[in-house]
């Protein structure tokens, strides 16, 4: 294995190219994400935002390009090998994915005691210390998935992913499905957890409110490609018709939605 | 000839279908010998999986034994007075070798592989595994091994359990509706069973345990869509367990008995 230089991206995409049957959803993928720094790919829903990102989690295989970590290449890796570069990782799932059979504290815990081998209690006592950090009590650790609001089974997602202080965390549609409020929220906590950990993100999203406030760069997908990537600033004056429609969320321009009449 | 591709296409999906399978158990099983074990997780199993069954596959085995009692009474009184004898020696064979681990592994199939199919299968759909493969966590040792090593262990003693509470079935039905000696009855019980009567029933429920759990596991790993996809899966764990309980069922039986 290759020792990354200091210039080396965390992770480097090289024409990473994924279809399901007939319909190719990424078709040429090129994107670096340099050491702590914060990315976010917006698009349309069904845009292949989420098998992006699960390309590079080892969910889902590409069928061409490359894939590294770290400068090592991990596109095509063994289970136990997966599971060693998964161990840099952290992912926030749209939907939370907490696991219903286990307590919140085990939740957040689980990537501790499975992955690392960390005892039960001092596990125990990290998680209540993470669950903390995303402004929630002690109780709620006694507490199980199903009890919880959604905002707050996002913070609780949300401790779970940077509970094993990962090099690299996965945010996928951070804030669908919450009030503005409880959004902007977890817009702050990712920005906190984020900035304060030194953590590298990609996020996935199309809430552009949410996107110019946790990226400091963005990358917009279309049709299988990124068409476009700049400052997070900069995207409200991009100069492509494709970007200026999704940021001002019209109708009418280039993006044709499938509707049927 | 325009129904031939039509079949073809059945018979493909087929192989492909048992070839899914087949890769699913093979990759379970090489799990089961490599570490990270899950001691905690067997154990939560086989106590779901034992413990928790113990009253429906008690219920079945009681009624079957007693059922089979009256039925070989009134059947061999049409043939020959003073057939007594046999009642307990048809009732000791057809619990041990067949009706224990079958009516066992049907019970449990509905219990057990239908609920496995639904939890792993809701898992699946709001992405818990994927979660799991996230956090450096193997789904196969972490939901499959222990499910199949449960099975496989459970399912024997259920059955070891299923036929004393089947032969006592009889036993009360005998000795009390029908007017039997009671130690005539028992004698002839330990007359008659043997050793062989015993072990294929209890290899039968080891097959059957494993089928169950591997078939509950394989559905729901790989159920589609949202709650309708859960439920099709829940459907098809249980009617191919059954199936091929029943399947193996003969084939095991060919193995200790065909002549």
């Amino acid at each position: 294995m290759s020792v990354p230089s200091e210039n080396t991206p965390v992770v480097h995409l090289q024409d990473v190219r994924k279809s399901f049957g007939p319909k190719d959803v990424l078709t040429g993928i090129d994107l670096d994400i340099q050491k702590g720094e914060s990315v976010v790919v917006i698009g349309s829903s069904g845009s292949g935002k989420s098998v992006l990102i699960k390309s590079i989690l080892g969910i889902v295989q590409p069928d061409t390009g490359v894939i590294e970590v770290d400068g090592e290449n991990v596109t095509y890796l063994s289970p136990p090998e997966r599971d060693a570069v998964n161990r840099k990782f952290g992912m926030l799932f749209q939907g939370g994915a907490l696991f219903d059979s286990l307590p919140v504290w085990e939740n957040v815990a689980f990537g501790l005691i499975q992955g690392r081998d960390m005892h039960r209690r001092d596990a125990r006592e990290h998680a209540v210390k993470t669950l903390g950090k995303v402004g929630l009590a002690p109780e709620v650790g006694e507490l199980f998935p199903a009890e919880l609001s959604g905002g707050m089974q996002k913070r609780v997602g949300l401790a779970r992913a940077i509970a094993v202080e990962p090099e690299i965390v996965f945010f996928d549609e951070p804030t669908t499905g919450l009030d503005p409020i409880m959004a902007d929220v977890i817009n702050d906590l990712i920005v906190s957890c984020v900035k304060q950990q030194g953590i590298t993100a990609l996020s996935i999203t199309h809430d552009m409110r949410s996107a110019k406030k946790i990226g400091d760069r963005i990358a917009m997908l279309y049709e299988g490609k990124l068409i476009w990537v700049g400052d997070a600033k900069e995207v409200d004056q991009a100069d492509n018709p494709y970007v200026d429609q999704f940021v001002r969320g019209r109708a009418v321009g280039p993006i044709k939605m499938q509707l049927r009449r | 000839m325009n129904f031939l591709p039509s079949i073809g296409r059945v018979v493909l999906a087929f192989l492909a279908h048992l070839g899914r399978l087949t890769l699913f158990a093979l990759t379970a099983l090489s799990h089961c010998v490599r570490p990270p074990f899950y001691p905690r997780l067997i154990g939560r199993q086989m106590i779901d999986i034992g413990y928790y069954s113990l009253p429906v596959v008690g219920l079945t085995a009681v009624f079957s034994g007693m059922v089979l009692a009256l039925q070989s009474y009134t059947g061999f009184a049409r043939f020959a007075a003073g057939s007594e004898n046999a009642v307990a020696n048809v009732v000791v064979v057809s619990i041990t070798r067949e009706l224990g681990p079958v009516l066992a592994g049907l019970m449990v199939a509905g219990r057990i592989g239908g609920s496995m199919a639904a939890e792993i299968g809701t898992m699946r759909v709001t992405e818990q595994i994927d979660a799991l493969t996230t956090l450096s966590t193997n789904p196969y040792k972490y939901l499959v091994v222990p499910r199949l090593l449960a099975g496989l262990l459970m399912l024997p003693i259920l059955v070891l359990v299923a036929d004393i509470i089947g032969v006592f079935g009889g036993y009360m039905v005998s000795v009390f509706k029908l007017g039997f000696n009671p130690t005539s009855y028992i004698n002839n019980t330990y007359d008659f069973v043997t050793t062989t009567d015993i072990v294929s029933g209890l290899v039968k429920a080891a097959v059957f345990g494993f089928i169950i759990a591997l078939m509950g596991c394989y559905s729901g790993y790989h159920s589609k869509g949202g709650a309708q996809g859960v439920g099709a899966a829940t459907t098809n764990a249980v009617v191919s367990a059954s199936i091929l309980i029943l399947t193996f069922n003969y084939v095991i039986t060919e193995l200790f008995f065909g002549t």
